[in-house]
């Protein structure tokens, strides 16, 4: 199997260098719905690690007896069923969250990340490898997830993962909550600036004009 | 190996195993889960039903819920309490053509088109169903928004008509337009409010944003940029607080029917 160098690589190159959300601009949809309270961008995140991941891993399993005309649906069949058990499973031990994710946690069956890794990587390499594409894109997508989620609770609601950090105005504290930061979007202004950031110190991301 | 992938024959092979596999993984994940998620929904039910009489008072939720809350089943037409029928689920009963009633267009006014015959009340009682001091009743209450059913709980004073809380735990309208059903500061305008007026007739007025009269015992504040939804909310009232609703059981809870129960 591949050497430790390519291992690290794939596992956390999408993390800065060459991340889904920033650099490929995939996936955004789901950054914007689930992004207002850390708990749940985090089950979200959760969510699609695996899913990317073990899709990764079955589609690069049977990737030699896939029929090229037909590769779409068999990706597609494979990505919803995991996306289907995850939904079960989170409506079994996470209610809660489930409840709230509602419609997103089916969503991921048409997140591009997915698609994307398995069209792009697992259709061409090693179940083992393609494995650790899946769990270093789910990274990739968490990083900015979490940022994302991190800015939008603190600042529109004045909580981390639901614990109270700046006492709002309404209950005999100081901070007016940000209104906006709780829309949906404000999450594209966040993930602008995540990108911006990114790219003033990684100017090889810059798009050539 | 690859070059005869494209055969019609190994398509079919490959496209009929995969379906075969995946749907054996479904199915037993929902099969296998399905208990724990009815615990979880049942759980879920007794929390929406203790949030709305204020009861939801941290610890254990069916601790509290066998504490403060009687279960009755109300046969819709007379009025009348009867005994749990064999094999209930309200969601499944209110469509099924045995144990629901099919309502003409006329009556239909929440957009429902069934109402199963027999629907659950939750009698609350402040201090534990021993002491037999009625607090609240609970009623539950469906009726289309814009794009979805909206699921409500609706509490009303022993006096079957003060509304003491109105909780929508389920409902699919427009994020942060529809949606502020559940936010309990728009939920909040109906306490105190009057379900019913002298006469006994629907009376609750949902009106245009900004126009409620704060002395009114009947007007609220519709939600503003949610239109239909808000008339989907006055519907759901004129629905289960009129005739084909739960009003000859309100009638009877007015004569007295639950002080000697």
């Amino acid at each position: 199997m591949a050497n430790a160098k390519e291992i690290k690589t794939v596992l956390f190159g999408p993390v800065f260098a060459n991340n889904p959300i920033a650099l490929q601009v995939l996936g955004i949809c789901s950054a914007l719905a689930v992004t207002t309270k850390m708990d749940k961008a985090l089950v979200m995140c959760i969510a699609l690690t695996l899913v990317t991941a073990f899709s990764n891993f079955f589609i690069s399993l049977i990737r030699n007896h896939i029929p090229s005309s037909v590769r779409i649906i068999v990706q597609m069949t494979i990505i919803a069923s995991l996306v289907i058990v995850v939904d079960q499973l989170l409506k079994a031990f996470a209610y809660d969250v489930a409840k709230e994710l509602s419609v997103f946690v089916g969503l991921i069956i048409t997140n591009c990340i997915v698609m994307g890794r398995a069209e792009a990587y697992a259709m061409k390499s090693a179940p083992g490898i393609s494995f650790l594409d899946g769990i270093g894109n789910g990274l990739g997508y968490s990083v900015v997830l979490m940022t994302v989620a991190f800015i939008r609770e603190l600042g529109g609601s004045g909580t981390v993962f639901g614990i109270e950090i700046l006492p709002l105005v309404k209950d005999g504290g100081w901070y007016q909550p940000m209104g906006l930061l709780l829309m949906p979007p404000s999450a594209f202004i966040i993930i602008a600036g995540f990108i911006w950031i990114l790219r003033t110190f990684r100017t090889e991301q810059v798009e050539k004009a | 190996m690859s070059s005869n992938n494209d055969s019609i024959s190994k398509t079919l092979i490959v496209v009929i195993s995969l379906c075969l596999v995946c749907a054996i993984i479904v199915s037993t994940a929902a099969v296998q889960l399905r208990p724990q998620q009815n615990a979880n929904k049942l759980l879920d039910s007794q929390k929406n039903v203790l949030a709305v009489t204020g009861l939801l008072t941290g610890g254990n939720i069916s601790e509290l819920y066998s504490k403060h809350i009687e279960e009755r089943f109300v046969d819709m037409d007379s009025g009348e309490f009867v005994e749990k029928p064999a094999n209930y689920d309200y969601r499944k009963f209110m469509k099924s053509p045995d144990e629901s009633v099919r309502l003409s267009g006329e009556e239909d006014l929440a957009s429902i088109k069934t109402r199963a015959k027999v629907a659950p009340v939750y009698l609350a009682y402040e201090n534990g169903v021993a002491s037999g001091e009625l607090s609240a009743i609970v009623l539950p209450v469906h009726g289309y928004g814009l794009w979805s059913t909206m699921h409500a709980f609706l509490a009303l004073g022993a006096d079957g008509t003060t509304i003491k809380g109105l909780n929508y735990y389920e409902q699919g309208e427009t994020a942060g337009l529809g949606g502020e059903v559940q936010n309990p500061k728009w939920v909040a305008q109906f306490e105190g409010k009057k379900l019913l007026d002298a006469s006994g007739e629907p009376a609750i007025k949902v009106v245009k944003p900004g126009n409620a009269s704060p002395d009114s015992a009947f007007e609220v504040d519709g939600l503003s940029g949610a239109t239909l939804t808000s008339n989907g909310v006055q519907y759901t009232f004129d629905f289960w607080a009129g005739a084909k609703g739960f009003a000859p059981f309100l009638a009877k809870v007015r004569d007295g029917a639950l002080n000697n129960g």
